[in-house]
């Protein structure tokens, strides 16, 4: 296991979790349209909707009933956790290679991370 | 419109903004938020929060092909992307405090700024063959493979670089946008890294600059699923295209043609901003 093999490894991963939460955004999609096709959209002015699922437990429970709110965050959310994922193995890797300055460094990343998303939990 | 008819449009739009990202290096926000905005009547800081997926969705989709390339620095990635991280925070919480026509100005100028990258030139003059003092402390040098054959380099100004990735992040908190222009000449110029180096490493960066800021706009509803659906799923289409067409690509020309668009959509945001029109 060196440098190059771990982050082609990592590389692989990531792009999974792309495929996959754009599956579950797709799936939304699609349940969106078939239920609002011909609902008027009007999208210019910002105003945080009530309907929307915006902690990680409204995002799951909307998901589960296929509700299309629910299942687009929900892929979103795997999206976004994909660059998070990518940091969280960059920490195993250089665990792995006992490089401590940048298990450190790199734990420092994934704590600003960790930290913004739980003000959305 | 309907749904359907904006969902549709959308996604072309996206597809469209995918490509030219994956031939130029510049994409997500730079095309995405101007044609919500400006063609679609999308509220600034909706578009900015489906530009920010979009972000996302094209740094973690071209992954593993930078990677294997070889070019990529995951040491000197993690290390600026404290400050990339940090500034991404701070900025995506003053989004929320700055009113869209503020947020529009800034944006066009930051336009105005990437149209003039794009063809003023790429490469800084000189390299760094080794890293100066606290760049070695660090270990942040490297090699990246030079026809066939591995070329080490090094890397300078760690302060200075570090100084700026933090603005990168905080643009790119404050807008939804990657900021990968700023990081590559963060890395190019002030830190005298390898230029194909600097920009997969930037690439690597601004997904995980984009996540950083995710949490705040989640929070603050600025992503609404109706919008970041089709804009992911056509960045991504997009982008898989333009990954294949890059070796064919008359990129030369592709630059200034987007130059020049980018150029005339920065001025009519900045227009629209101070008119109060976005």
């Amino acid at each position: 296991m060196n440098d190059q093999r771990l982050e082609v490894m990592i590389g692989r991963l990531l792009q999974a979790g792309v495929l996959l939460a754009a599956a579950i955004v797709f799936a939304g999609g699609a349940v969106y349209l078939v239920q609002h096709a011909d609902a008027k959209v009007d999208f210019r002015h910002f105003a945080a909707r009530p309907g929307v699922p915006r902690t990680f437990r409204g995002i799951f429970q909307s998901a589960a009933a296929f509700e299309s709110e629910g299942l687009i965050q929900l892929g979103l959310l795997l999206l976004i956790a994909t660059p998070v994922a990518r940091v969280a193995m960059a920490v195993v890797g250089f665990f792995m290679e006992r490089d401590w300055l940048y298990v450190t460094v790199s734990a420092i990343v994934l704590a600003v991370l960790v930290f913004s998303l739980m003000r959305a939990a | 419109m309907t749904a359907l008819v904006f969902t549709f449009v959308v996604v072309v739009v996206s597809a469209v903004a995918g490509f030219l990202g994956a031939l130029t290096g510049l994409g997500g926000g730079v095309v995405v938020i101007p044609a919500l905005t400006l063609a679609l009547g999308v509220d600034m800081k909706i578009a900015m929060g489906a530009s920010l997926v979009s972000v996302i969705a094209t740094s973690s989709g071209a992954a593993a092909a930078y990677v294997r390339e070889g070019f990529s620095n995951i040491r000197i990635g993690m290390f600026l992307e404290i400050a990339t991280t940090v500034g991404a925070v701070a900025g995506a919480f003053l989004a929320g405090r700055f009113s869209t026509h503020v947020l529009a100005v800034i944006f066009g100028l930051v336009l105005i700024q990437s149209a003039w990258q794009t063809v003023a030139g790429d490469h800084a003059a000189t390299r760094a063959s080794s890293s100066d003092k606290l760049a070695s402390r660090l270990r942040l040098g490297g090699e990246y493979p030079v026809e066939g054959e591995k070329r080490a380099y090094g890397v300078r100004n760690v302060p200075a670089g570090f100084g700026i990735m933090f603005g990168a992040g905080a643009l790119s908190g404050l807008l939804g946008i990657g900021s990968g222009a700023v990081k590559v000449i963060a890395m190019d110029r002030a830190m005298k890294i390898p230029f194909k180096v600097s920009t997969t490493t930037s690439n690597f960066m601004i997904g995980v600059t984009a996540a950083a800021s995710a949490g705040v706009y989640l929070s603050h509803g600025f992503i609404d699923p109706r919008v970041a659906m089709p804009v992911m799923l056509g960045v991504l289409g997009g982008a898989l295209l333009g990954s294949r067409a890059l070796v064919h690509a008359p990129v030369r020309t592709l630059r200034i043609v987007f130059a020049v668009v980018i150029g005339a959509l920065a001025i009519e945001m900045i227009v629209s901003g101070i008119g109060g029109k976005v």
